[in-house]
């Protein structure tokens, strides 16, 4: 249902439409079960960044400190994107991989479980 | 000799027959916010007051409550009573109170003068502007009563500018401004009843009986003193609702639907309080969880069953809010651990009598989940590695809270909650079933959410780099960080004659 | 008589102290629950008071809504008049 209004339609403002982010697209990217990292984190970048240079350049100023990320294999990473089980072509661009605007990044380091196996 | 007029008498000719019909436009123009909501008020004679306060009677109770509070805080100064706090570090839930729940004062103030002018119903207007002074005066004297702390601690000398741009003050901000941004019965179903009267005791009583407990005498007579108040606004709450399911039956569905959005709002808003009550309070009088089974879990339980017989439910997802109370406070603390550099008060690393406690009040869910991540992170700050995150998180479309809550109702703590709608082609992240709902039943109103971690990257706040975006908050580096090392623990230390004080090297200097 | 609980609560000063004592003394099924700073009376189905018996116990004339000053929450349906005060819950 609609929300109401006095004058006809409510306005809808798209305040994160990807317009609005200078070239770069919202990406979302979440560490299963490292729950001490506290949420996925936001990231804006160029849709045309290839996959790759998330795991060497992004995801290691956040996730870097976790005593797990040193021990993290790459290649046994399980990933989900938007909710779908994907594996990425690093080499290809963040596009090219099919993540969107606002696209959300899950990923799974099986056998590394955060601190002690606690999820943290 | 005239005889007296009674209480009822005089109330009802001071109050009652001044709403003339209007004749020269129409009604439905000169009370435009009315009707549009499908909220279907049949008589408003039928209102009865909660209270029979004549203008006069008001001025003269409330100036008397002022002047005493003006000599308690008075005697407060002079007496350096601040010097009594158990720990300075008590101050921090102070510093939350100023940015994030004094400007909502300032917002009710000016919502209730609203409704005072676009209810129709003189009973409903007397009690709307009654109101709208009281908000005023709690955001008054709530400032007063602070700015004696903001004269020797840091963080609170730009509360209302920080609200209106700071990450974790959108969060109050966004709850209000909904509310604001809604019609009056909605308004007044969201702030009256849920916040006033719902869910009030979960805000009042962890921020007064922690302020008891920890020596803020002024902070506890500012309480009292707005508790009559809150009694007056409790009872308005309560009023409102009985009388809109009243009047008519097609006002049922609205009303319901208003309360359980703002349950869940408000609910997800009080997680900073939940926080601030189980980790910023030297001596603890009550955990979160217990608050919880007190003043929702059994007198809303109780509420409920009396407003049963309109056909009123307990309000969606009330179930999930009560299994979180395991686990909220624990999981916003760990998102203010992550991100206390770009904060403007300070938070530490409970300590081992404080965990204990933890424990104690957590049986089921601190050691399994919560007191592993205590120990890495002291562990890392031993290293003096000690961990920041340095991104930005994932915000909630609705409640505007980084993404920190779980999957509690699936009993799966330790797996991040993650909901997602699409509108137009676009994403829209929320943080639960309670925020998805809220945001598909009105997307419009969502996708035009200012969301703090997405402004700083279209570049509107300040600049690119976290120390320029903290200078447009009008941050200073003494504001965030840990406590140990901090600004305020120094002049503490001073003020107690422990050691001389010293620059102090903060924290939040060493993650820049 | 209702089986729902009303209750006030007030300050524990002596600015309270006729109040609470009046309710204490015309609700004689009352319970009074003295907690930190504050006292919590309850009572079922209903509690009042009277402008004479609190008069009375503050030995002067008392304004019934002076309670304005002392009263920290209250739960039941109000019904006021200037010669009694009255919780109910039916």
């Amino acid at each position: 249902m609609a929300v109401k209004s006095i004058h006809g339609e409510y306005p809808s403002v798209f305040m994160d439409s990807v317009d609005r982010f200078h070239g770069n697209q919202l990406v979302y990217i979440g560490w299963d079960n490292h729950t001490s990292i506290c949420t996925a984190n936001a990231y804006p970048l160029p849709p045309d960044m290839p996959f790759g240079a998330l795991t060497e350049a992004v995801l290691p100023s956040v996730c870097g400190p976790h005593p797990d990320f040193p021990l993290i294999e790459w290649s046994k990473v399980e990933w989900l994107l938007d909710g779908e089980a994907f594996t990425p072509d690093m080499g290809k661009s963040l596009k090219e991989n099919g993540v969107g605007h606002k696209s959300l990044i899950r990923f799974k380091t099986p056998g590394l479980n955060g601190y002690k196996g606690t999820g943290n | 000799m005239a005889k007296k007029l009674n209480m009822r008498k005089r109330y009802e000719l001071l109050t009652r027959g001044l709403g003339w019909e209007p004749t020269y436009q129409p009604k439905d123009k000169v009370f435009a916010q009315e009707a549009y909501e499908g909220i279907k008020i049949t008589d408003w004679s039928k209102w009865e007051d909660p209270f029979r306060l004549t203008a006069d009677a008001y001025w003269k109770y409330q100036a008397e409550k002022d002047k005493k509070l003006y000599a308690v805080m008075d005697s407060f100064a002079q007496n350096n009573a601040h010097l009594n706090l158990a720990d300075a570090s008590y101050v921090n839930a102070l510093k939350l109170f100023i940015q994030g729940v004094s400007p909502l004062e300032y917002a009710a103030h000016r919502n209730f003068a609203r409704l005072a002018r676009q209810l129709s119903g003189e009973g409903a207007q007397i009690a709307c502007q009654m109101q709208s002074i009281d908000e005023l005066r709690h955001a008054q004297t709530q400032i007063h009563t602070i700015s004696h702390y903001n004269k020797h601690f840091h963080g609170m000398h730009d509360p209302f500018h920080m609200f209106d741009r700071v990450w974790y003050l959108s969060v109050p901000k966004s709850y209000f401004d909904d509310a604001s941004s809604a019609g009056p019965f909605e308004f007044i179903t969201s702030v009256s009843f849920s916040f006033e009267y719902l869910l009030t005791n979960l805000l009042f009583v962890p921020f007064m009986s922690g302020a008891a407990y920890n020596g803020d005498m002024a902070t506890v007579t500012f309480g009292f003193s707005a508790q009559s108040d809150e009694s007056r606004h409790m009872t308005l709450g309560l009023e409102i609702i009985k009388f809109l399911l009243e009047q008519h039956e097609d006002n049922l569905p609205i009303v319901q639907g208003w309360i359980d959005k703002h349950f869940w709002r408000a609910y997800r808003l009080l997680g900073l309080v939940a926080m601030m009550q189980d980790y910023f309070l030297p001596e603890s009088p009550m955990s979160w969880k217990e608050g919880w089974q007190i003043y929702f879990v059994e007198n809303a339980g109780a509420l409920f069953n009396d407003l049963g017989r309109y056909g009123l439910q307990m309000p969606k997802y009330h179930e999930i809010a009560t299994a979180e109370a395991d686990h909220i406070s624990h999981q916003v603390f760990g998102i203010f651990y992550n991100y206390i550099h770009a904060a403007a008060f300070n938070l530490g690393l409970p300590s081992e009598a404080k965990m204990n406690w933890l424990s104690e009040k957590y049986p089921d869910t601190f050691d399994k989940y919560y007191r592993p991540r205590m120990e890495m992170w002291a562990q890392m700050e031993k290293e003096g590695k000690r961990f920041f995150n340095m991104g930005l998180p994932q915000l909630c479309q609705v409640c505007q809270i980084p993404m920190g809550f779980t999957e509690v109702a699936k009993d799966d703590p330790m797996q991040i909650a993650y909901r997602v709608s699409e509108y137009q082609g676009e994403k829209f992240h929320t943080c639960s079933d309670g925020c998805k709902t809220i945001f598909d039943h009105e997307p419009e109103k969502y996708v035009n959410a200012w969301l703090p971690v997405h402004q700083i990257f279209q570049g509107n706040c300040g600049g690119a780099a976290v120390p320029d975006v903290l200078n447009w908050y009008h941050f200073h580096p003494e504001d965030g960080g840990d406590y140990a090392g901090s600004a305020d623990e120094a002049r503490w230390k001073a003020m107690k004659g422990e050691t001389a004080a010293e620059a102090p090297k903060t924290s939040q200097a060493d993650a820049a | 008589m209702s089986e729902h609980k009303v209750f006030m609560i007030f300050q524990n000063t002596a600015d309270a102290q006729p109040f609470i004592s009046a309710f204490e003394q015309e609700n004689p099924k009352a319970t009074l629950d003295y907690q930190p700073g504050m006292v919590r009376i309850e009572g079922l189905g209903e509690l009042g008071i009277t402008q004479e018996v609190v008069s009375e116990l503050a030995g002067r004339e008392v304004n019934l809504q002076e309670l304005h000053l002392t009263l920290i929450s209250l739960s039941g349906n109000i019904d006021e008049d200037d010669d009694y005060f009255r919780i109910t819950r039916h």
